[in-house]
């Protein structure tokens, strides 16, 4: 899960690291009541997961409550590269000095972590590596081991930070890792991290982006999840506890096993260049052994969605058992069949693997004129395009 | 033969007495699988029966490999535990544990990767969040579907599971001499390179089939090592072309991030070295199936 940017900073926060006073507004009034908090000269930024804001106009100073609403009100809205500004936040200004670049993410290469480090920050780091590869620091990091002031302080040296500032970067840079891991974070980037004209070292910007699967150990993290950004299709999916991504064609899949579900999302596409370019209306992974119930639950989420034209259902059982999806084909047509919710979509049905032949069995015996089994995964995509641009 | 995992190998299951656990011991039993006995230290001293076969129940895996000469682990415990379950394989020094639990947090992975890293690497650790490994009609550790081939002569190599099923399936006229699901997580233990070897120098394989998908570079770095050490014949297959960037696709790994951990960058890679990159699943076993017919 990706962080808005005050997340992160309140992240820091929390951790004990310096950050600007500020906060985040929704609306003007809210910006108003923080610029009126905070006082003087405030800088505004819009809080959208993508980068490029400040070029877009997405980062405005202010002075004074009656300018910070003028220019919260001029951002909130405002579109970035496909995101709506719904969140403005709201800082103190910074003199800054010097800017430098700190981060901390998963080295999926060397299994392990990796720090980078460099004292030209405040652009992209990868065009600084490209540019000046002398000026950046990569360091692998001991997963068990951690980040210690000793191996914060060789990051530090090899880096070149200015000894000015270079017992504050250690200390941020132990303190930001004991961060990384409490959080579960998978990418921890501070950029820029800026000196003042005092001397002193502030974090200036947070990118975070924390690991799902540790949401068991923190209940706390559930609450930073933006329901108001979240694919209505998507939360329902999620509430049902099944894997499920809104796409923007007209095909419905679902199939087991995230492997076989991108696949069947690409062979879908290539039989979609032969049909009116129709495309994946979705990715939806029913797991491995989904029962019926799952395998209704699924059918309902993709039908719900109406740029949905046909639906594609991909099952290769492993641990899944075929007569089980079968049956919640079944089901799940028959339920909203009862609920006076008329199924009109084509539904194309491959079925291989575990008890494939009960399976294909229980289809053919429902005998659903929408219902249509085809015994390949190629000749079933092809089918199931074929439909939805048909169905135009 | 075959690479890793033999009719000789001798299996444990942790989380035997769990219900993903029990499930899974007993298709393994059925597979042929010389299951050996599980661990559960509140319940080491019991027997569990399955189907009529007694496996008995160990406190810890030092334990199970001291009485019965274990030599493969197979980790079904949930995601809490799992770390801790995979540093006592790793201090038990079993040659083999597979780590089929899906969901675990990176940072746990992480850490019970460079504890094995620091302790000399003598447990071979397979995933987590995979199938598993099977050598078909000689052993299965994991869940992998045991009837969907029998022995042969390729080699196979996959992040996914049901690819993995799926390619089985395809081409199971011809057979497999080894199956292995190394997962879909962002770090694991074993990789495409260490299968990609193993097949390599495999005496009993003759084809190797890779199966990649979106995010990181591991197929990138694969594709150096084909160039550099690989003789046999290789067939690949990418999923996720028209995945779109920044979205988890299902394993927590798939994820294409900014321009990196693409699918055409993979086949790309792989067709740089001479690696046949078929567009769909069928399309690729056909291809294998041409190499194995021109023998």
């Amino acid at each position: 899960m990706d962080l808005y940017e005050y997340q992160g900073r309140d992240l820091f926060e929390r951790h004990g690291l310096p950050v600007l006073a500020g906060g985040v507004a929704n609306t003007p009034e809210e910006a108003r009541a923080i610029a009126e908090r905070l006082g003087g000269r405030v800088v505004v930024k819009a809080q959208v997961k993508v980068g490029g804001r400040g070029k877009a106009g997405g980062v405005k100073l202010a002075e004074g409550a009656d300018e910070t609403v003028a220019r919260a009100t001029d951002i909130l809205g405002m579109d970035i590269k496909g995101h709506t500004v719904h969140k403005v936040m709201i800082t103190v200004t910074a003199d800054v000095a010097e800017e430098y670049y700190f981060s901390y993410l998963l080295d999926r290469a060397n299994r392990t972590f990796l720090c980078i480090a460099s004292v030209a920050g405040g652009m992209d780091i990868e065009q600084v590596a490209a540019e000046t590869p002398d000026k950046v620091v990569k360091a692998p990091i001991d997963a068990v081991k951690g980040v210690d002031e000793a191996k914060a302080r060789e990051i530090v040296t090899a880096a070149g930070f200015p000894a000015e500032v270079a017992d504050q970067v250690v200390d941020v840079a132990v303190a930001l890792w004991q961060a990384f891991v409490a959080e579960d974070a998978t990418l921890i980037e501070v950029n820029p991290l800026a000196k003042t004209g005092d001397g002193k070292l502030l974090l200036l910007d947070a990118k975070v982006t924390l690991d799902e699967n540790a949401g068991f150990r923190h209940p706390d993290h559930e609450a930073l999840v933006d329901q108001a950004a979240v694919d209505p299709l998507e939360q329902a999916a999620k509430e049902k506890d099944l894997n499920y991504v809104k796409l923007d064609g007209e095909v419905g899949i679902i199939g087991n096993g995230a492997g076989l579900v991108m696949s069947t999302l690409d062979v879908v596409a290539y039989a979609g260049e032969r049909h009116g370019g129709v495309k994946p209306a979705n990715f939806l992974d029913i797991g491995g052994g989904a029962s019926a119930a799952v395998m209704a639950n699924g059918l309902e989420i993709v039908l719900s969605d109406p740029s949905v034209r046909s639906v594609f259902v991909n099952v290769f059982g492993g641990i899944t058992a075929c007569d089980e999806v079968a049956n919640g084909i079944v089901q799940a047509l028959a339920l909203l069949e009862q609920r006076g919710e008329k199924v009109t979509k084509p539904l194309v049905v491959r079925l291989d693997g575990n008890n494939a032949e009960a399976g294909r069995a229980i289809l053919d015996g429902a005998n659903n004129p929408l219902v249509q089994r085809v015994d390949t995964m190629d000749g079933a995509a092809e089918r199931a395009a074929e439909l939805a641009a048909a169905g135009v | 033969m075959a690479i890793w995992l033999t009719k000789d190998s001798k299996v444990i299951v942790q989380g035997m007495t769990g219900s993903e656990g029990s499930k899974h011991t007993r298709r393994m039993l059925a597979a042929g699988t010389n299951v050996v006995g599980g661990t559960n230290p509140r319940k080491a001293g019991q027997t569990v029966d399955f189907d009529g076969t007694a496996l008995p129940v160990f406190a810890t895996v030092a334990d199970a490999m001291a009485q019965t000469g274990a030599d493969v682990t197979v980790i079904f415990v949930p995601p809490q535990f799992t770390k801790a379950a995979v540093i006592e394989a790793i201090d038990a020094e079993i040659p083999l544990a597979v780590v089929i639990t899906e969901g675990v947090p990176v940072h746990d992975t992480a850490a019970f990767w460079a504890y094995n890293v620091a302790k000399g690497e003598r447990t071979r650790i397979i995933g987590p969040n995979c199938p598993g490994i099977a050598s078909p009609g000689a052993s299965n550790a994991g869940i992998i579907p045991a009837d969907i081939t029998g022995t042969g002569r390729i080699g196979l190599v996959s992040k996914s599971g049901t690819l993995t099923y799926q390619m089985m399936y395809e081409l199971r006229d011809i057979g497999f001499s080894t199956c292995v699901g190394i997962g879909g997580d962002p770090i694991i233990g074993t990789t495409h390179i260490d299968a990609l070897a193993a097949f390599e120098a495999d005496p009993d394989t003759d084809a190797i089939v890779m199966i990649g998908e979106i995010g990181g570079d591991a197929e990138e770095r694969a594709a150096d090592f084909i160039k550099a050490n690989v003789t046999k014949p290789v067939v690949g297959y990418i999923a996720g072309f028209t995945a779109p960037p920044g979205k988890t696709m299902g394993h927590a790994g798939a994820i294409i991030s900014g321009s990196a951990g693409t699918a055409e960058a993979k086949k790309e890679a792989l067709e740089a070295v001479g690696v046949k990159v078929g567009k769909t699943p069928t399309e690729t076993a056909k291809l294998m199936r041409e190499i194995m017919s021109a023998g």
